[in-house]
């Protein structure tokens, strides 16, 4: 028998090429013939574009094609599709203005791509560009929502009126306003949700080609669902037959959610690849990743929270404005949304619960789903909330949070979710004992000793992950089904290749779910190869995001496991001459019960190809299964993280001294792994409350965060080690019990961090990204007033 | 204009004629295929293409090909051994996950190798300020500071 491999912390497979240099990135690949595309890009934020002259940069060396609007516009390629239709509290469909590949004759934001110059060289590419002439009569912007949708702000699109997209709400209205009429207690608060800026270290790049011989286009992408990036552009844009189309996705340098969506370069690189008939390369510089990658979050909220007089939460209101940027990006509509109102409820009995949300454009990058999409806002709502209350009323944090737990599943919220199950109490109480929370009032003086100011926080963050079922996402506006595929191929010597539709960009996939196949056909893991990322070979994928590899990727591997299993009985029986209800499979044996009659999983496999006697019309030849699985609910892992912070006031630094993170991600299969999804969530979520904004100048309407020196990325010395457990409450809809772990941290650390800041500070609230700075000024102006 | 440059890259000499304004990194990826050193931001804050010339980590995207004319550099493809045996530095990150999606990972081993030449047994906090010019989103740098921790002592 193989060693078991589920819950063990292997070490991953993908390790060695990537530390060697083997890796394979987009970037990495060059073809024969290969030529280099440059984007010209709007340098204004809304623009007119009186003309284009292209005569200077068509004599330009090198210069192999150079495309505009008008090019697209005569070629007849639409714009690029949203995935999910928003239905307004008005019963109208949301306004979907279209989302050019290359503008016609506006721009919309600094950023938006006007033309393509493609050349033999890189450097003749970006020299061309630089001739390329164009003439704007520069429009007033707005780049924030808010004033976005207020009367006269600058107009983006004529069929949005107002700026506006939707506006959207969920729960119940009446019973909300009757609570609060109820109400011991009412905590209130404003929060913006800065805007973040993904910035994967590796940055998006497109290589695209056609061939005339058989009239075919492959797309080396970095892209987390090569499969949804070729439906949307075969069925939606371009209008070629998905047949002729091979869209690989080989190694990508993280995505964050930011690799997603369908670009405009994958579409146009692939449009004109057959124009020119030569394969062409893009790869973003760090400048165009932060003025045309998707960007995240970018939501003002109005928050209230009715309580009675012992801390019992009675009601929650919330009404959020989202900046959705210029266009609508491919799943940006469902961010602010399904992904966010929904999850309002947090750990919390809360029995009524009312949120409106209104999106607007804005002229500034599209906004959509980054690690947590949704989430990480609600989660900071009602964790700022609640810690808020709590101090407001005299109660400890910790204590009014056991006073409104969800104890006892499955649990339908007010906000549409069914929660299957959980355990809040024990992630709590562990979360406590390991931060020694019981010790924290001796630091806390400690540290004024010195003077310096110390805080703690918690947050109890939940999260939905794997989108799901089909049929509720369908209802809720998703304009596809969110299932995933999967294929198991034994070949005739017992080695197993399987097929996945999720995608891995450092997740580990290539170690996990081998780790469950080989545990499941009680194989050696070295049997056992993952493929991913090209629709040449894997049959579908709807990829991977949104937390869900495992739990609908994974389950979908399992149900092929479980056809190859079925009809390895069925040859098992045929071989030992035994009802197929007889053959028991366990430990990589097929056996018949209760004698010790058996054959090994490579037998069967070997048989199952060189058949010398099979009953033809009861067994087919052939060892290869596939499976396509719909989950039937959402999966909830659930947390508690605790922070502890020192504040230097001389300086205004903050000192994160301790983070505890216990998650409940149900089982877990490789432990490794899954720490270090949470160390990366947690500090990205942290980068979030202390380092990063997406800053956009309200004038200019300029982005003036365009570098890794303008926008303040976490780096080693901004962030502490971290104390992290689980404690897991098994999934109980899906065969391995598992939930998602992607991304908790960055759902979870923001409120835990800000909790701890203001209750150093002592404020009622602080805005996020907690600098220095900010820091200071506000101790500052707080000793001033005392003075005065 | 072009030039030539000539020089050593991992033990092996290299030479080329190239465009005055190319870049190392470039050099580097697009003329000798050692597309191991990757570009993460152009602007020397990211440091995935950090590789060694002469014994020193640099940011091959701030430096010309020509400027490293007759210099010894070396790349992630170049400090293993000739029979695939990891270098210690390698071996720590893979043995403590110091990595995800592998693409900050050639320049934070090539800036790890150099900072334990400078501090053979660093504290955490020695490590987090030394790693201050490579920036990685997946791992938190957790992993990463204990890989490089666990190398320090495998040379201890």
């Amino acid at each position: 028998m193989a060693t078991p491999y589920i819950g063990v912390p292997v070490q991953r497979r993908e390790d060695l090429r990537f530390l060697t240099g083997a890796g394979n990135y987009t970037d990495d690949l060059t073809l024969p013939h290969q030529t280099h595309a440059v984007f010209v890009r709007s340098p204004h934020a809304h623009a007119r574009i009186r003309s284009i002259k292209l005569e200077r940069a068509r004599a330009a060396a090198g210069v192999v094609g150079i495309f505009t609007g008008a090019d697209v516009a005569a070629a007849k390629i639409n714009g690029l599709p949203c995935g999910w239709l928003i239905t307004g509290n008005d019963g109208k469909p949301m306004n979907e203005p279209a989302h050019p590949i290359l503008a016609l004759d506006t721009v919309r934001h600094a950023g938006d791509g006007v033309a393509v110059v493609i050349a033999e060289t890189l450097a003749q590419a970006r020299d061309a560009a630089e001739q390329v002439e164009v003439d704007y009569e520069v429009l007033p912007a707005v780049v924030d929502a808010v004033a976005a949708l207020a009367p006269g702000a600058p107009l983006l699109h004529e069929g949005a009126p107002g700026n506006r997209c939707y506006t959207w709400d969920i729960g119940d209205k009446a019973g909300v306003d009757a609570a609060f009429a109820r109400a011991a207690h009412v905590t209130t608060l404003e929060f913006v949700n800065n805007r973040l800026i993904p910035n994967a270290i590796e940055p998006r790049a497109v290589n695209a080609s056609y061939s005339r011989a058989d009239d075919s286009y492959t797309l080396y992408v970095a892209n987390q669902n090569p499969h949804v990036e070729r439906l949307l552009m075969c069925a939606f844009v371009l209008g070629l037959p998905e047949h002729k189309v091979r869209v690989v996705a080989p190694d990508v340098g993280g995505g964050f959610g930011s690799k997603i969506y369908l670009y405009a370069e994958d579409v146009v690189l692939t449009w004109a690849s057959r124009q020119v008939n030569r394969p062409i390369k893009w790869t973003a510089d760090r400048s165009e990743s932060f003025l045309s990658d998707a960007h995240g979050r970018d939501h003002h909220t109005k928050a209230q929270l009715a309580l009675d007089k012992d801390g019992q939460f009675l009601a929650l209101r919330v009404n959020t404005t989202a900046n959705l940027g210029a266009y609508l990006s491919t799943f940006a509509s469902a961010v602010p949304t399904i992904l966010y109102a929904t999850l309002l409820a947090g750990q919390y009995a809360t029995p009524v619960i009312h949120c409106e949300v209104t999106a607007a454009f804005t002229n500034t990058a599209p906004v959509d789903a980054y690690r947590g999409a949704g989430r990480p806002e609600a989660t900071y709502v009602v964790e700022r909330m609640v810690e808020t209350a709590a101090r407001e009323m005299g109660i400890d944090p910790a204590a009014i949070r056991r006073r409104n737990f969800i104890r006892s599943f499955p649990y339908q919220t007010p906000v549409a979710l069914m929660y299957d199950i959980g355990d809040y109490e024990a992630t709590l109480d562990r979360a406590i004992e390991l931060a020694d929370v019981a010790g924290f009032a001796t630091r806390r003086s400690q540290s004024q000793a010195r003077g310096k100011l110390r805080g703690l926080g918690y947050a109890c963050y939940i999260e939905a992950c794997g989108i799901a079922p089909s049929s509720v996402a369908g209802a809720l506006g998703a304009r596809a089904g969110l299932f995933e595929a999967g294929e198991v191929r034994v070949h005739p010597t017992g080695k197993v290749t399987v097929f996945t539709g999720s995608h891995s960009h450092g997740q580990g996939h290539e170690t996990s779910f081998a780790q469950v196949v080989a545990d499941r056909l009680g194989i050696s893991m070295d049997d056992v190869e993952i493929v991913h990322g090209d629709t040449s070979k894997v049959l579908f994928g709807m990829g991977t995001y949104g937390s869900r590899s495992l739990a609908v990727g994974g389950t979908a591997i399992i149900k092929a496991l479980d056809k190859v299993v079925a009809k390895g009985k069925k040859i098992a029986a045929h071989l030992l001459e035994a009802a197929e209800t007889d053959i028991e499979f366990a430990d990589g044996q097929f056996k018949v019960a209760g004698t010790d009659r058996s054959k090994a999983f490579a037998e069967i496999a070997l048989t199952a190809y060189v058949p010398h006697n099979f009953p033809h019309d009861k067994l087919e030849p052939g060892l290869n299964e596939n499976a396509f699985y719909d989950p039937s609910n959402f999966t909830f892992p659930a947390g508690t993280y605790i922070c502890e912070v020192e504040v230097d006031p001389e300086t205004g630094a903050v000192n994160i001294e301790r983070f505890v993170a216990v998650d409940d991600f149900g089982n877990i299969i490789n432990p490794m792994i899954v720490e270090g999804q949470v160390h990366g969530g947690l500090v990205q979520g942290l980068g979030q409350a202390l380092n990063e904004c997406g800053v956009y100048d309200s004038a200019s309407g300029q982005l003036t965060t365009g570098t890794f020196m303008d926008y303040c990325m976490p780096r080693a010395d901004d962030m502490p080690s971290f104390k992290v457990a689980t404690h897991g409450t098994a999934c109980t809809h899906n065969p391995l019990g598992v939930k998602g772990c992607g991304e908790a941290g960055a759902i979870g650390s923001p409120p835990a961090l800000m909790n701890a800041l203001t209750d150093a500070l002592g404020v009622a609230d602080f805005a996020m990204p907690a600098t220095p700075q900010r820091i200071w000024a506000t101790l500052q102006s707080k000793q001033q007033r005392k003075a005065a | 204009m072009t030039v030539k440059v000539s020089l050593t890259v991992n033990g092996k000499p290299a030479a080329a004629e190239v465009e005055e304004r190319t870049l190392l990194v470039s050099f580097i990826r697009e003329t000798l295929r050692l597309t191991g050193t990757h570009v993460g931001c152009d602007t020397a804050q990211c440091g995935a293409c950090t590789i060694h010339m002469d014994g020193q980590a640099v940011k091959s995207c701030n430096i010309l090909a020509m400027q490293a004319e007759g210099k010894s550099i070396t790349t992630i493809e170049g400090i293993a051994s000739a029979d695939g045996t990891l270098h210690p530095m390698q071996e720590a990150f893979r043995q403590n996950h110091g990595l995800q999606c592998g693409f900050c990972t050639p320049g934070m081993v090539m800036s790890a190798i150099d900072m334990l030449r400078h501090y053979p047994h660093p504290d955490e906090a020695t490590i987090r300020a030394e790693l201050d010019g490579n920036l990685c989103r997946c791992t938190g740098y957790h992993n990463i500071v204990k890989a490089i921790q666990a190398a320090s002592q495998a040379s201890a």
